[in-house]
């Protein structure tokens, strides 16, 4: 369970997150969904430790992750695999040299082993035959598709997803909600995906939180937050240019 | 005015322990976790090997200008069999490492500000973290040890390549005689100039990785980010490379 208390997060004095509780429950999907520019990707580097609150806590299976040595953090990111927006993978490795890293380096297993692991986590997200390319020679999805394997090749207990959709085709889109199903079908993982879409993403997570003003606005299962009477998460869901989400602030 | 000034004053002492934190955590991780060899090796492929084109030019041109102008300012003292010394002593106590280091900061201090930063701000520094991996091992130590290794290396080199320029100059173009342009330098250079010239050149491979990976570190947003960063990355190490070597200079002398 990832637990957040009371976390504030401001930067050059604008207030980003305020006051922001959060309970994420093990083995489960939760989204956390929001307009652009409320610090959705900002909370999520703060369930790994890439960013620190101002105060508040969090708390990862009951442990506090807040001003840990780098050996304790990095004791506790080993429970954890990660999808950026933009990917992140390493621009000089290739596919599979980006998938086996993080076995190399933290585990023991034998390079028959690492290889068994990487072709079954590529195949797992329906890529063959590109082991030898370089990130930039994907496509987006394509290379999403390969972050995913590298977040789930490790075998983490909890996977956070960074808006993992962002820029593909409906059709991509569509394949990389269900892979996410998928492998969370198959590993059990914990994930937290950063999302705007609406509505594909009430069919992918089993909670849902809406993120709004530095605060969860509400937090439920997905079909408690889609039949929501929240004008704000009303006027989030439909689109809709009128309500108390205003765009140009 | 006042708020500005405070304003300005805890941001340069907020960088400057920023940066002093950085080489110690660096020095820290080499001593504890250097990381693997395979990183060393290349790294020291790029900073050494692949710098030794601009190196070998270099010092060939900056030895055959010594020579020019030893030539001209002895010639004026009846002198001229002293020019080996002249550029031997120049070359070992002072170019070469000098020279050397500003080169290799051109060249490869530059990159590596610019292939750490752009690993910053496309967030693969920020995915080795939530691997549970300490950059600095993959990234920044392998660059310092390679730096160290291959700047007193680079440095002979220029040393060598140096000499020989003034010498293609002093005794094949203007007629020193061979004899006395090696014969002198032999009698004056010491292993104290020696000496002091791997203790520059091993100390600026420090400042140039130093430097380099700090700006990559922590470089700005977006291109302009990055670009800024690689600038003030070869402009304060060329800096610091020449007001650290006034003082290196005066304790060494």
């Amino acid at each position: 369970m990832i637990r957040l208390r009371n976390v504030h997060k401001s930067f050059g004095g604008q207030k980003v997150l305020d006051g922001l509780d959060l309970e994420v429950p093990d083995g489960k999907i939760t989204a956390i969904i929001g307009p652009s520019g409320e610090g959705k990707s900002v909370l999520l580097k703060h369930l790994i430790g890439l960013l620190q609150p101002d105060s508040g806590t969090v708390e990862v299976d009951g442990e506090s992750i807040i001003d840990l040595r780098r050996s304790e953090l990095n004791r506790i990111r080993e429970k954890f695999g990660m999808l950026f927006q933009n990917v992140a993978l390493f621009d000089s490795m290739t596919v599979y040299e980006n998938v086996a890293f993080p076995l190399q380096e933290k585990t023991s297993l034998t390079k028959e082993e690492i290889r068994e692991r990487v072709m079954s986590a590529l195949e797992d997200v329906g890529l063959k035959n590109i082991e030898d390319k370089f990130p930039d020679e994907l496509s987006g999805g394509m290379k999403k598709r390969v972050g995913l394997a590298r977040a789930v090749a490790p075998n983490p207990k909890i996977i956070l997803f960074d808006e993992p959709t962002t820029g593909l085709d409906p059709i991509i889109k569509r394949a990389i909600h269900q892979l996410i199903k998928d492998t969370h079908a198959k590993f059990g993982f914990t994930a937290v995906i950063v999302s705007h879409e609406i509505p594909e993403i009430f069919d992918v997570a089993q909670n849902v939180a809406m993120l709004f003003q530095g605060k969860i606005l509400q937090y439920g299962s997905s079909e408690n937050i889609k039949n929501s009477k929240d004008p704000a998460i009303k006027q989030f869901i439909s689109g809709s240019l009128d309500g108390p989400i205003q765009m140009m602030r | 005015m006042v708020h500005a000034l405070g304003h300005t004053t805890v941001g340069v002492v907020r960088d400057l322990g920023r940066c002093g934190w950085f080489l110690i955590y660096s020095i820290y991780m080499i001593v504890r976790r250097p990381g693997k060899l395979i990183h060393v090796l290349k790294q020291l492929r790029f900073i050494g090997t692949k710098s030794l084109f601009v190196i070998v030019l270099t010092a060939a041109f900056t030895g055959m200008v010594l020579g020019l102008q030893g030539y001209y300012t002895l010639t004026k003292f009846g002198s001229e069999g002293m020019l080996g010394t002249a550029v031997a002593l120049s070359l070992i106590r002072e170019l070469g490492p000098v020279l050397a280091a500003l080169m290799v900061t051109g060249r490869a201090g530059s990159a590596i500000t610019a292939e750490i930063g752009i690993m910053r701000i496309t967030e693969q520094i920020d995915a080795l973290e939530t691997m549970a991996l300490d950059p600095f091992k993959y990234l920044v130590t392998p660059k310092f040890i390679a730096a160290m290794i291959s700047l007193p290396l680079l440095c002979a080199i220029f040393d060598v390549i140096g000499i020989y320029g003034g010498w293609l100059v002093g005794v094949k173009l203007l007629g020193v005689n061979p004899g006395a342009y090696f014969y002198e330098m032999e009698k004056s250079v010491v292993w104290r100039d020696v000496y002091s010239g791997f203790v520059k050149s091993f100390s600026f491979g420090l400042i140039i990785a130093w430097i380099g990976c700090y700006k990559g570190y922590y470089a700005g947003h977006g291109a302009e980010g990055v670009s800024k960063a690689t600038t003030e990355s070869v402009v304060l190490t060329s800096v610091i490379i020449l007001v650290w070597d006034y003082f290196l200079t005066s304790v060494l002398l």
